[in-house]
């Protein structure tokens, strides 16, 4: 659940800033630090503050009859502060500079719009004829000219991204109740211009946007008080003609009858987004307030009323919110947990593993594959999936729905065509993800694509159906056959994607992904591209049988004299193991084994399949998690860093699997009997270190009474100061 | 505006007594609540909960039980054996009666409160008629043997329902017989430990419900004498019930602090079968709940933690607002603590004895929030005990520090301290006058040359001290129309030329002292005073009111003075009058004549008249915010109400010079460690 919490007052504001339409700040910037922000209020003045400490560290203004028309913003890269003001001059300047004056100026061809600063970038100038320069090629001829692209049309909105390596800018722009949105990538200098779906009686008032996985997604506040969400794929072929855009209604702003009247928006995250707004019941006086809203339930999850009146204006950095409330500008910081019914009930998982899709309508899947199926009839293989003969049977059955029957119709048409335009076809049917059985549509266009492999064995589409496993929150029910074919080409980094990302794999599976992951051989995954964010901050990557050493000290603790406490307690015992061990398989294998440790399983289930395994290579499985297990105990919080990397109770449940199911052969075989006896010694001098910590927690108890008894004297002399 | 050394002053041992009975008065919204060191308050619901009046405890008059009867006549009978009628005109006892069958556990009035039923250690059920002036015996009911812990009156008066060990009995008033004797534990099978039966309440239904020490909540047919439903609503005893005017609503306190509401309602929507439900629980205290009082729109619960707990139940309130919010109380809305300014000393009150301190000091100074090093440490100069088992009322130092004064319900006590270097002697001034008694305030006049008592029927008694250590009667202040109410609250001008006097009827009247005169009464105003001050340099009297109202009158020209009405036009900000704690002590700044200091127990303020009133869309707590600003910016942030919650629970607050603050705190947790450990409870996880 989303929930406001308490707000501080940042600044007063000045007359001009107060409450009302027309008034309000320029805008509001991060600064060069986190917890920094940048004011630019709409005279003269730019202000810096420092958001917890409630206190401004800097402030500049321009001369007199000057006026900034460009917010000013920070040039991460150089710490240097760049502004606009009367349009055309640009100022640049630094943190010990006092006098506007005296800084660097030029002046420009053209009109400034805006100016967009990007975290690991140079700043990105928006010209108000739609021209995009990046600072540094402005900078080398400032009078150069400026192209103008979009003729009588105004910008009304721009945001800057950055996607890979590449710096995208996007503007919106109206002309006659048209509005247009231009997306302009700046390395290649691509343009693309989309139209807005038209909206009867209603006119976007306010925008947002934010990427993901080379997705635009453009939420569209209209004056009739909905969101609408459109999707913009960033990679087009169709460069020539105008597109437009269609658009899906993500929100409605109503509260039990009454209208949220917003006014400005953010996004908080892919479930919510909050609105600052008045709040108009019929019959009674309009209240402002800020709300969240759950866009997945479509719901308010929390609000808070400003009695004192806003200007109508919203920022959010680093988990706060900023907007003027009254004569001040108010911070109101504020928690944003996914929302699932799990959480509601208090079940929810592990917050590693994936997010399980919100819901799937099963009968409109069934019918969905009763249209795609008889088409690939010979090689259904998911007739050996037990799961799935039961739907088939309701398909015999069930009706064709007219919505979802153009769906599963395309997909039969594409059947026969080539390869290339099939690929294309099923972009353009995810790009229109507005479908309420979204997931469903997922799930055939998935199943049509491994029909496809398996009837062309040289046909594997690697990077698609990566693709679309990394974006949409899939599970492995939806698409049984998807890692059946994985596993049969080996593909270790799907496999390895879709244990990250499934939820409900079945252990047979899981067992599968393991023998896989265990028999390939080290040089072959050297060649392919392996996710190494779960062991990247643990295991050299570059990988020399040199100890590996991390070297994490957490406020002022020494590492050094974390290994005295080690050695006092038990010298031997823990740095026997720690000595010269290194890693028994290559990154790539280590990060695709973590993804195995890492899903969920069923003891019972697995336990049957684990017993399988080669001797040799539960050897190689067992030395892993005996490496891994070292390596946790190393710090004192027992947890290895980075992200999707396995806790410790994953690791030592499949050490005690892999035990139970190898028992004999662990007992038999003789390059295990040495590295059972290790384990042992290690295990041993684990439980006596954490004996011993136990002896000691009292007296730590104590100290730490005695520490707070000392905070409340009967008696002192204070100084009060009263304004 | 500037910047105070603040002695912060924490040695203050008061510990209040746990809250042993409770009795709710519907017709006049009066609550009396008894503690367990015998003393009865009284809160006024509708002068926004103020404790209006305190009857000082006696150590051989513990109260187990508080009946209102004969319309708003107050009695308690405890432990000692006697029936007690309380004088709430004169805040003491009026009339005693003994029961005549040992400790008495329980008491309860008839629903017209013609009748008292008393229930005593050997067994006896007596009856007592309330006549004027006093109880009359009547007659005894049927004995049997075991204590009657709780006793309970059938609306129609025939019957009488009485709660013992194991047991529940019905008596027949107009026979005196045992009518019906339910054993409470004939359902369990082989239960070794014996069931008290705590509380008793008879419905009109001919239900009884019970609660016990096995923490069920029972409800009996009692002419049949068969359990109809149980409730177990806790593992450790079931203490207390009330139940609504209605009978619709019961709550019941537990000794693990836990009361919970039960609701009769109907089975379904729209059912006319109605059963008893569990519905609300709530955790308000840490120990036993030993009293519940059900009003018309509240669950009233008190504690061995000594809290008053008033929870309004949200369906019975008309406006969600302000007035339905959760009301504890823990200290006394009166002041305990006294400061003689110029020799820098404390005086606390406690039940029974007095405790002198000399203040520390320093001769540093330092920056807002800095904690200064000490020079000299606060210093326990004398603890005074009073003898005999009255408690004290009220007790007083002078501004110079050398005379002390204190009052119980009969005895007026006067001392002289003199100074020697570090020690202090302490002598008993011999022949006092013998007063109207008891007094309910005291006050020295500023110069130290004379003492103000406040004593019944509205009189002030004047008393001139003399060198080296005696004092006679000077003068007898009384109000121009005579009045039953005794004096609780006093105010001397700093000239020593006017007195102004509250009593119980919350009329204020103001004296001179030049001619021993009535001067003038301010304006009627229907609420209760919580505090009052005379300017010094001015001579205006400030007023604070129960309902959080502040008045300023002038007394040299007998009216309101042009700032009080401009406060009265704009009205005070909505954050102030919903402050949940009354302002107990008034001071001022002599060198900032705009400054009125004023305090309660979770703020302190200065008013500073020279700025304008906050209207509603300010804020009122604007201090950080000011702090934050620079000093150009602020002017126009200012405003009259500056507010310090720095320091909290406050018991006292006073001006020792231009900018020397004493604020003496009283920490919740220094009363937790005090009390004895709760019952204990599992805790999820531990």
């Amino acid at each position: 659940m989303a929930a406001l919490c308490e707000s501080f007052t940042l600044c007063g504001l000045g007359p001009g800033a107060g409450v009302g339409l027309g008034g309000g700040l320029l805008a509001l910037e991060p600064g060069p630090e986190p917890d920094h922000v940048l004011l630019t209020d709409r005279g003269r003045t730019a202000t810096l503050f420092k958001v917890s400490d409630q206190k401004p560290l800097g402030c500049w203004s321009v001369k007199h009859r000057q006026i900034i028309t460009c917010p000013v913003v920070c040039n991460f890269e150089t710490h240097e502060y760049v502004a606009v003001h009367d349009d055309k001059v640009l100022r640049i300047w630094k943190n010990q500079d006092i006098n506007l004056d005296k800084v660097f100026k030029a002046t420009l061809s053209a009109d400034v719009y805006r100016i967009h600063s990007l975290p690991n970038g140079g700043p990105v100038v928006l010209f108000k004829g739609g021209g995009v320069r990046t600072l540094d090629v402005l900078l080398e001829a400032p009078q150069q000219e400026i192209e103008n692209i979009i003729s009588d049309e105004v910008i009304k909105w721009s945001e800057a991204f950055i996607e890979g390596q590449q710096h995208i800018l996007m503007f919106a722009t109206e002309k006659d109740g048209d509005f247009f949105v231009y997306v302009q990538k700046l390395k290649t200098n691509s343009l693309h211009k989309y139209q807005l779906e038209q909206q009867e009686l209603s006119k976007p008032t306010s925008f947002t946007a934010y990427i993901k996985n080379q997705m635009i997604t453009l939420l569209c506040l209209y004056s009739n008080y909905s969101v609408y969400k459109v999707l913009i794929p960033l990679q087009q072929n169709t460069e020539d003609e105008q597109q437009t855009l269609p658009k899906s209604l993500l929100l409605n702003l109503s509260v039990s009858g009454s209208v949220l009247k917003a006014t400005s928006f953010v996004v908080l995250d892919k479930d919510h987004v909050a609105v600052l707004g008045s709040l108009a019941a019929s019959g009674e006086e309009s209240k402002e307030c800020l709300t969240i809203w759950n866009t997945k339930f479509q719901t308010l999850q929390t609000s808070k009323e400003l009695p004192l009146g806003t200007s109508g204006q919203l920022w959010c950095y680093e988990e706060k919110f900023f907007f003027t409330h009254g004569k001040v500008l108010t911070v109101m910081m504020y928690k944003c947990e996914t929302s699932s019914l799990a959480a509601a009930v208090g079940k929810l998982k592990d917050s590693q593993t994936p997010d399980v899709s919100s819901f799937v309508d099963w009968n409109t899947l069934g019918n969905e594959e009763l249209v795609a199926s008889p088409q690939s009839q010979p090689s259904v293989a998911l007739k050996s999936e037990s799961k799935m003969t039961l739907r088939s049977k309701r398909n015999t059955v069930a009706k064709v729905q007219p919505d979802t029957l153009s769906v599963g119709q395309r997909l039969i048409k594409l059947k026969d065509v080539s390869t290339t335009v099939f690929e294309e076809e099923l972009r353009q049917l995810m790009s229109k993800a507005q479908m309420p059985d979204f997931q469903a549509t997922i799930g055939c266009v998935i199943t049509a694509l491994v029909n496809r492999c398996k009837t062309n064995p040289k046909y594997y589409p690697q990077n698609l159906l990566l693709q679309i496993v990394q974006t949409r929150d899939l599970s492995y029910s939806l698409c049984p056959d998807l890692m059946a074919v994985a596993l049969e080409k080996k593909d270790v980094h799907l496999l390895q994607i879709c244990l990250q990302r499934f939820p409900d794999i079945p252990e047979e599976i899981i067992y599968a992904c393991l023998q896989v992951f265990l028999s390939i051989s080290e040089a072959c995954l050297q060649r392919t591209d392996v996710n190494l964010e779960s062991i990247s901050s643990y295991i050299d990557t570059e990988f020399d049988d040199k100890e590996v050493k991390t070297e994490v000290v957490e406020n002022g603790f020494n590492a050094e004299l974390e290994q005295d406490i080690c050695d006092s307690k038990s010298p031997e015992e823990t740095r026997v193991p720690g000595d010269g061990e290194s890693c028994p398989v290559g990154p790539q294998k280590a990060a695709l084994l973590n993804a195995v440790l890492s899903s969920a399983y069923s003891e019972t289930f697995i336990l049957p399949h684990l017993k399988n395994l080669p001797a040799q290579q539960a050897v190689l499985f067992l030395r892993y998690l005996y490496y891994l297990h070292v390596k946790c105990s190393e710090k004192i919080d027992t947890t290895l860093p980075g992200k999707h990397s396995p806790a410790i109770n994953q690791i030592v449940d499949w050490m005690c699997l892999l035990l139970d199911a190898h028992f004999t052969v662990m007992v038999m075989l003789p390059e295990a009997r040495e590295l059972l006896s290790k384990l042992h010694k290690f295990v041993r001098a684990q439980v006596r270190f954490y004996s011993e910590l136990n002896k000691i927690e009292g007296s730590l108890q104590e100290l730490q009474r005695l520490n707070h008894q000392k905070d409340c004297q009967t008696y002192s002399i204070e100084v009060l100061e009263l304004i | 505006m500037g910047e105070f050394e603040v002695h912060r002053v924490r040695f203050f041992g008061l510990v209040p007594a746990g809250v042993r009975c409770l009795a709710w008065q519907p017709r006049s919204a009066r609550l009396a609540l008894a503690r367990t060191d015998g003393t009865v308050e009284i809160y006024n619901f509708a002068a926004n909960y103020f404790q209006e009046k305190v009857i000082p405890g006696h150590d051989a008059r513990s109260v187990e039980a508080l009946c209102w009867a004969g319309g708003y006549r107050l009695f308690g009978a405890g432990l000692s054996g006697i029936i007690t009628e309380y004088d709430l005109a004169r805040l003491s006892t009026s009339c005693s009666v003994d029961g005549g069958g040992g400790p008495i556990w329980s008491m309860a009035a008839n629903g017209s409160g013609t009748r008292l039923v008393i229930g005593c250690e050997d067994g006896s059920i007596k009856l007592f008629q309330v006549v004027p002036g006093g109880i009359q015996f009547e007659r005894n009911l049927d004995r049997r043997k075991g204590r009657i812990l709780c006793l309970a009156w059938h609306p129609s008066e025939s019957h009488i329902a009485a709660g013992s060990i194991d047991i529940l009995r019905v008596l027949d008033v107009s026979s005196g017989q045992t009518v019906q004797q339910i054993m409470v534990n004939y359902h369990v099978q082989k239960v070794q430990r014996e069931c008290v039966v705590w509380s008793i309440v008879f419905l009109a239904s001919s239900t009884i419900v019970t609660s016990d020490s096995f923490g069920r909540v029972q409800f009996w047919d009692w002419q049949r004498g068969t359990l109809v439903e149980s409730h177990t609503v806790s593992t450790s005893s079931a203490l207390s019930l009330a139940v609504s005017e209605k009978e619709d609503s019961i709550v019941v306190g537990t000794s693990t602090g836990a009361t919970y509401q039960l609701q009769l309602l109907p089975v379904r929507v729209g059912s006319l079968e109605k059963r008893w439900v569990r519905t609300k629980p709530f955790q308000h205290h840490t120990h036993d709940v030993r009293a519940v009082a059900h009003s018309g729109t509240a669950l009233i619960s008190g504690g061995l933690d000594a809290q008053l707990v008033i929870r309004s139940l949200m369906e019975k309130v008309q406006k969600k607002g302000y007035e339905a919010a959760l009301r504890k109380f823990t200290f006394p809305h009166r002041r305990l603590v006294s400061c003689a300014r110029k020799a820098r000393l404390l005086l606390f009150q406690f039940t029974q004895h007095l405790e002198l301190w000399r203040l520390g000091s320093t001769d540093k100074t330092g920056k807002d929030g800095e904690v200064l090093p000490l020079r000299r440490m606060p210093e326990h100069l004398v603890q005074l005990k009073s003898k005999g088992p009255e408690h004290i009322y009220c007790s007083c130092v002078s501004p110079c520090g050398s005379w002390i004064a204190y009052s119980t319900a009969s005895r007026f006590h006067l001392y002289r301290v003199h100074y020697e270097g570090d020690s202090v002697s302490i002598a008993k001034v011999p022949k006092v006058p013998k007063l109207l008694l008891p007094a309910y305030q005291l006050q020295f006049a500023t110069d130290s040359s004379s003492l103000f008592v406040a004593s019944a029927r509205g009189s002030v008694h004047i008393l001139q001290l003399l060198e080296p250590g005696g004092c006679k009667h000077l003068h007898t202040l009384r109000p121009p129309s005579e009045t039953p109410e005794a004096v609780y609250l006093l105010a001397v001008s700093a000239d020593g030329h006017w007195v102004a006097a509250v009593g119980g009827d919350w009329a204020i009247h103001i004296y001179s002292l030049k001619c021993f005169k009535h001067h003038c009464t301010v304006p009627n105003y229907s609420c209760a005073v919580t505090a009052l001050a005379i300017h010094p340099i001015t001579n205006n009297l400030v007023i604070a009111y129960a309902d959080q109202q502040l008045f300023e009158f002038s007394i040299p020209e007998q009216q309101y003075t042009a700032w009080s009405r401009t406060v009265q036009n704009c009205g005070l900000h909505r954050l102030w009058l919903e402050r949940d704690t009354h302002i107990t002590h008034i001071t001022f700044n002599p060198k900032n004549p705009s400054h009125i200091l004023l305090h309660d127990v979770y703020m302190f303020c200065v008013l500073d008249k020279s700025l304008p009133l906050p209207d509603n869309s300010a804020l009122l707590l604007n201090q950080s915010t000011l702090k934050q600003l620079p000093e150009t910016a602020r002017k126009r942030q200012l405003h009259a109400f500056k507010i310090c919650k720095k320091f909290q629970p406050l018991l006292f607050v006073d001006l020792l010079d231009e900018n020397c603050l004493v604020m003496v705190e009283r920490p919740i947790m220094d009363i937790k460690t005090q009390l004895p450990l709760p019952v204990q409870q599992k805790k999820f996880g531990t």
